[in-house]
């Protein structure tokens, strides 16, 4: 009886902790959502309460039928899914290599990729933008996807090797005995082993695409090729800013990648091992 | 065929395609990066830089500030990463536990991960408000004066660090808890039966076991709050005030893209790799971040 009651009590404990982290993480989304739906009149209001007075969807309306914002989306889209599909297929094939191969430069192609995480932004940057101005690559969709699939690659190739880490290699083995090329053993036996960590990798570098800024906005200087980071910051930045039009755009643009990530949670969980756990 | 040579083919047919992409566009614009360091490409000189050497370098060191803006690179790097692991490891510990709707919980707390950082970072910007921001507005309920965010260093420098402190912690509670995870319940079990309390089994299987799974974490999230352009940039709009809440990046950044000196940035760039690769080599030696 003692011990049933003392476990009710840990748990009611639990749960009210768990409830200080759900505010902290959320409050901040709730807010942006309540701005989306402010009238006009009140977009400097000192009120606390996240749903307004007289609230509208007036925002949205704006935002889907009188600005560019199918555009966007239509770019951002185009750009991450490239990104992802690229991504993932180069990621999956490195990682492997890393993995299963023990060749020459294995150790400086490790190196090599912790190291790209240490470039400032600014270090790659005008020279990218040189080097795409002699490929005719600026003011490209396909520009941006290249160099948005180097940014998110380092990370997606870890996520690949540490995944293969922890699959046994005594299953290709047996395929490879039984007649099978590398190639058919690893697209037919690990790869579908790693799909928790394929999923990451293809989550990441959409979210790559999807939301990056600094890049685009030097790459991509004419309107109709703006992706949605783009779009967002000139609502941003006009005279007169916009703010449930901008609050009302972010809405629509967290919406897919939300609803990925309460997809996927259960992946991330599973399949982001970076390597930490060693097979 | 030798392995060897098998082993060399093999990857270079699987890794090949990866490394093309990484080397033109990551590897080439790095050492372009390193010529342009050496000419005094910047607005007067836009159409015909000249090589100058390593005087941007030597110019580096007598930057009045410079010594300061690193020591704030450094403070900020340390208190994100010190919440992250506090917030995430509490979080991910939580989670553990056997509760109602844990799933729907996870997700919730994954949520600041899934949002795309500038909308974070321009959210939190209008939280911080002085007159309109909910955070002041918030700390009138409980009778604190509002705060000017944007007004002192000392605020200015906080500000963004609660914004990064909330982006951030749901990555380490993510990795935490595939570790927390992979741990066999069976030795929980065991120690039960020992009598071992809920403390003592926390410090006897958890930690021990969880303590080779953020070291990679620890090694990476260093790297990315030190190198984070987005989070100080947009929250404190570029700066604020005049230019002092600056960390390294922020600080490039402005000098190549707003005052286009473009040669000394990329001097100041190459610093700041290196100081990085310093840091990582750091941890090497202290027995963090191997990579196999």
């Amino acid at each position: 009886m003692n011990q049933t009651l003392k476990q009710s009590w840990q748990s009611v404990w639990i749960h009210a902790l768990v409830w200080v982290f759900v505010i902290f993480s959320i409050y901040p989304i709730l807010q942006i959502i309540g701005i989306s739906l402010r009238p006009g009149d009140q977009l400097y209001s000192t009120s606390l309460s996240l749903i307004p007075d007289n609230w509208t969807a007036e925002a949205y309306k704006i935002i889907i039928f009188e600005k560019p914002f199918p555009l966007w989306l239509r770019n951002s889209l185009l750009v991450s899914l490239s990104t992802a599909l690229i991504g993932v297929s180069l990621a999956s094939l490195g990682g492997y290599a890393l993995s299963r191969f023990k060749f020459l430069g294995r150790g400086v192609a490790l190196q090599g990729i912790m190291m790209t995480q240490m470039f400032p932004a600014t270090m790659l940057l005008l020279p990218l933008y040189v080097l795409m101005r002699k490929f005719h690559l600026v003011d490209t969709l396909a520009g941006v996807v290249v160099a948005y699939v180097a940014t998110a690659l380092p990370f997606c190739i870890w996520t690949m090797k540490g995944y293969y880490d922890t699959i046994p290699v005594d299953l290709e083995e047996a395929a490879l005995i039984d007649g099978a090329g590398r190639l058919t053993a690893f697209y037919k036996i690990t790869l579908p082993l790693s799909a928790p960590a394929l999923v990451i990798t293809a989550l990441f570098s959409f979210m790559t695409g999807w939301s990056e800024f600094i890049v685009a906005r030097v790459m991509l200087p004419s309107s109709e090729l703006a992706t949605l980071p783009l779009g967002l910051e000139s609502l941003a930045s006009t005279y007169q800013t916009e703010w449930a039009n901008y609050a009302a755009g972010s809405v629509l643009v967290c919406i897919p990648v939300v609803v990925l990530f309460l997809l996927l949670s259960k992946f991330l969980v599973s399949g982001l091992t970076l390597g930490g756990v060693k097979g | 065929m030798s392995t060897q040579t098998k082993h060399n083919q093999y990857a270079l047919i699987f890794i090949g395609p990866a490394m093309l992409v990484l080397l033109v566009v990551i590897a080439y614009p790095f050492f372009y990066n390193i010529y342009m360091s050496m000419t005094n490409w910047n607005m007067y000189h836009f159409r015909n830089p000249e090589f100058i050497g390593l005087k941007h370098y030597a110019r580096l060191f007598t930057e009045p500030d410079i010594f300061k803006i690193f020591g704030k690179t450094l403070a900020w790097t340390a208190i994100n990463l010190v919440f992250h692991f506090i917030l995430g490891l509490s979080a991910a510990l939580l989670l553990n536990n056997k509760i109602k709707a844990r799933p729907i919980y996870r997700a919730l707390l994954i949520l600041p991960w899934a949002m795309p950082q500038y909308i974070s970072a321009l959210t939190w910007r209008g939280m911080f408000n002085l007159e309109y921001g909910s955070v002041n507005l918030l700390l009138a309920k409980i009778g604190i004066e509002p705060i000017g965010w944007f007004s002192s260093e000392f605020w200015a420098f906080l500000a963004p660090s609660i914004t990064n402190i909330w982006l951030g912690f749901p990555f380490i509670m993510v990795i935490a808890l595939g570790g927390l995870q992979s741990i066999p319940e069976e030795l929980y079990e065991a120690a039960r039966i020992d009598g071992a309390g809920a403390w003592r089994r926390f410090r006897s299987i958890t930690l021990p076991m969880l303590k080779p799974v953020p070291t990679p974490a620890l090694v990476l999230g260093t790297i990315w709050t030190f190198n984070n352009l987005n989070v100080i940039w947009l929250v404190t709009n570029q700066g604020m005030p005049a230019d002092k809440t600056h960390i390294l990046v922020t600080y490039v950044y402005k000098a190549a893209f707003t005052y286009y000196r473009y040669g000394y940035a990329a001097a100041f760039s190459v610093l700041i790799f290196l100081i990085l690769l310093l840091i990582v080599k750091l941890y090497r030696k202290a027995g963090a971040g191997e990579i196999s």
